[in-house]
């Protein structure tokens, strides 16, 4: 049957269908829908774990204890995940192991635009890599049988364009469609300490085995279909491989191509062969010169962006990047230019992601940036406080830096006051171990961990503070409070964030306690919550001051220079607004609410 | 048909992915290749969105080129003209006739444009610009959510199809209590459309 599947929606299928009853991931844009998809499906275990490292390890010790199993995360996350990635990668596994990697380049979501292929040369893995939907369903199995056959964990490398494109999807229906029965017996747990013990006499006897094993794989990647040439004009021989290949294939059809499904490692004879059959080799490749420098080693003379010559290193393909590299390259007519019709536009006001309109962070931001204080920020909706007219995040590194950030900031002697700021999920994920080093290690610094109750940014994920499981089982709450206070922090608050007041007292006690301090700020997510009755101005009371369009809500409009009106469709009636009024001119509308 | 490309553009939140989802879908129906690409995450938060559909014999990129869009979708005026570039010539701009400030403007230290000046720039490509009261139309109805399925209706009068298959797919994707309510809409959409 034929369906529009995007391509992650097609690596759960395609995980389900292969055997995978073992999956973990922490929920992270492009990835993220992965799981969710996948946590649908009956007799499987999937799960949210609060970090990649912990979903990695789950997944390599279901794959220890024989099943097949899979870990998905977004590239950042496999920096979070590495240390296992390495470990399993000297151990492998005798069930099946494939690891998700989704790669941001264009950084629509993210910090950076890390290349992940750099992950399989460096840690010795196989790296399997599709270029829509029908290959992402296809890959994951051929990646868990590559993972049997060579007892290795196998990297499945997605990109933002794969992942969030619909593209049609050919899968089998009936009985094809099952995926195989489970084991009519536990799996035995293979004793074998030489192997899982990675103490170093054991891990330098492991690591010429993976060596050997490399070199294995690359002769399979000779061979295998994965790789495959489609022959053409031979005066240019692209070499190519996921997103790429399709922009590639749009803008030069009658090209010869080199089209690898296997990112890594490379089939040194087949390129050395393809190279030989065309006049030109031109290597397409998004972001790292990856392919480019391994096939300019093989002693292949090519075309890409080593030098900058075609391709840009830094920013996304897309159909008309390859067509301007391939048109410098003469293997293409120059674009022909339409004229840039923008020119004749006015200036167009930018529209950035904004806080929503009721979100519980604002109120907290409007208490941090009157009192003036420096914020160390992290990862999450929150992040967003950083755009005018807020403008309150100091800083945004990664995953549970800001807590880390603040503590060396405060012990180098920083002039100002200052805060951390951490979301719920975020705390779980890697803001524990650095509240821990400011418990240990004396900070009098002020953490505030903002809990709306759920993952926001990458969609509302469950999280171990929300008490319900990925497969909305109900499960223990883990409250960050009780876990602060574990710690021995004495200084712990619970506060409402629409209540500024109450959150502007226990900012400033948190402030100045003079000893480790945690205010939790708690109210859930605007989004997953009925709106309460709007709020209207009374024009005879507002001047036009605009101290309410500090908050930076998107329901606040200036009409005039002496008034602001509330737009009645957004308006949450959260009150922050209301609040921050100097003229009491904002109130509920009675006329409406009556 | 070799290919048609839609780039439908508009504000996290506006509905553009349903619209896009059911566009999609009705290509397939239609016997084309389909793909369609779009941004999650951070974009969703109010900010800019687009989502490209590709129909065609055989699509490759799920991505559509500056210059070569045949049917611009829109469901904010201002947005129109950030994609300005993108239709072809001679290409179609259907606008949703709603206005969302930015929140530079509702601070007042940005302007937003007037019609003309947004609307302007598309005559140096194309005169097919439609601007239609969607959102009226969806408020007359009683639900603003349906305003994407009311401009699907438009789209599919402009683009000279039969509205069978694209209500055939509005049945699958939404839910049955409001099947009735989108079909209205998308009828007033085509009738939106001389």
């Amino acid at each position: 049957m034929k369906q529009l599947l995007s391509g992650n929606a097609a690596v759960a299928l395609g995980a389900y269908h292969g055997g995978i009853r073992v999956a973990a991931a922490y929920p992270g844009t492009p990835s993220t829908e992965i799981l969710e998809h996948y946590a649908a499906y009956p007799g499987i275990y999937a799960e949210w774990s609060p970090n990649e490292k912990v979903a990695l390890d789950v997944a390599i010790g279901a794959a220890y204890a024989g099943a097949n199993a899979m870990a998905v995360m977004k590239h950042v996350g496999l920096n979070v995940a590495a240390d296992p990635l390495f470990y399993c990668s000297y151990t492998g596994v005798p069930g099946s192991l494939v690891i998700v990697t989704a790669d941001d380049p264009g950084m629509h979501s993210s910090q950076n635009e890390q290349d992940n292929r750099n992950y399989a040369k460096f840690a010795r893995l196989p790296m399997l890599e599709p270029s829509d939907s029908q290959e992402a369903y296809d890959f994951v199995q051929q990646a868990m049988e590559l993972s049997h056959q060579f007892e290795t964990p196998v990297l499945l490398r997605l990109t933002t364009r794969v992942c969030h494109s619909y593209t049609v999807v050919d899968e089998p229906t009936g009985e094809e469609a099952l995926p195989p029965p489970p084991p009519a017996e536990p799996h035995p747990w293979p004793r074998d300490m030489r192997r899982y013990v990675m103490v170093p006499g054991n891990a330098r006897r492991r690591h010429p085995i993976i060596e050997q094993r490399l070199r294995d794989l690359a002769a399979w990647a000779e061979t295998t279909a994965l790789n495959r040439v489609e022959p053409g004009d031979k005066a240019v021989g692209i070499i190519t491989g996921g997103i790429a290949y399709q922009y590639a294939k749009e803008v030069l059809p009658g090209a010869s191509f080199l089209k690898l499904g296997m990112s890594y490692p490379l089939p040194r004879c087949k390129i050395q062969e393809f190279a030989a059959s065309v006049d030109q080799v031109v290597v397409v490749e998004d972001l790292d010169p990856f392919w480019e420098e391994q096939v300019r080693l093989m002693g292949v003379d090519c075309l890409g962006k080593l030098d900058g010559e075609l391709f840009p290193l830094c920013g996304e393909f897309s159909p008309a990047v390859v067509r301007a590299g391939l048109a410098r390259a003469g293997f293409l007519p120059p674009p022909v230019e339409l004229p840039d019709v923008t020119g004749a536009l006015p200036p167009l006001p930018p529209r950035p992601p904004v806080l929503c309109p009721g979100c519980p962070h604002r109120g907290v931001f409007h208490v941090l940036k009157k009192l003036k204080l420096v914020v160390f920020g992290d990862i999450g909706c929150y992040t967003l406080g950083v755009t005018p007219p807020l403008s309150i995040i100091d800083t945004c590194g990664c995953m549970g830096a800001g807590i880390g950030q603040l503590h060396g900031a405060q012990e180098a002697g920083l002039a100002e006051r200052a805060v951390a700021v951490i979301g719920d999920s975020t705390f779980f994920h890697t803001g524990v171990p650095a509240l821990v080093n400011t418990a240990y290690n004396k900070g009098a610094d002020l953490v505030i961990i903002m809990d709306n109750r759920i993952t926001a940014m990458t969609g509302h994920q469950e999280h171990p503070g929300t008490g319900y499981t990925l497969q909305r089982e109900e499960t223990v709450a883990i409250d960050p409070a009780n876990i602060a206070r574990a710690m021995g922090i004495q200084h712990v608050t619970v506060v409402n964030p629409h209540d500024i007041e109450a959150t502007e007292a226990a900012i400033r006690a948190g402030l100045d306690a003079g000893e480790p301090a945690v205010v939790i700020t708690q109210a859930p997510c605007a989004l997953r919550i009925p709106p309460q009755p709007a709020l209207v101005i009374d024009p005879e009371r507002c001047n036009g001051c605009g101290l309410c369009l500090r908050i930076g809500c998107p329901a606040l409009y200036r009409v005039s220079d002496d008034e602001v009106r509330i737009n009645p469709l957004l308006c949450t009636g959260c009150t922050v607004c209301q609040q921050v009024c100097a003229r009491q001119a904002i109130k509920l509308d009675e006329e409406r609410n009556t | 048909m070799n290919k048609i490309d839609f780039l439908v553009v508009g504000v996290g939140g506006q509905g553009t992915i349903l619209a896009s989802d059911v566009l999609a879908l009705t290509g397939l129906a239609l016997g084309h290749d389909v793909k369609k690409s779009e941004v999650h995450g951070m974009s969703q938060r109010g900010g800019s969105v687009e989502s490209h559909v590709r129909w065609g014999d055989k699509v490759h990129s799920p991505l559509a080129e500056v210059g070569t869009v045949d049917y611009v979708i829109s469901f904010e005026v201002l947005e129109t003209a950030r994609w300005a570039n993108y239709v072809r010539p001679d290409g179609t701009v259907v606008i949703n006739d709603q206005r969302i400030h930015p929140l530079a403007v509702s601070v007042g230290e940005a302007e937003y444009p007037s019609d003309d000046a947004l609307l302007e720039a598309f005559h140096a490509r194309t005169d097919k610009v439609h601007l239609l009261p969607c959102l009226a139309v969806a408020q007359e109805l009683g639900n603003p959510r349906v305003t994407n399925i009311v401009l699907l209706g438009a789209l599919s009068k402009l683009m000279d199809t039969e509205p069978d298959p694209w209500l055939q797919v509005i049945e699958e994707r939404v839910p049955e209590r409001f099947v009735k309510l989108n079909k209205q809409a998308f009828a007033r959409g085509r009738d939106l459309v001389q």
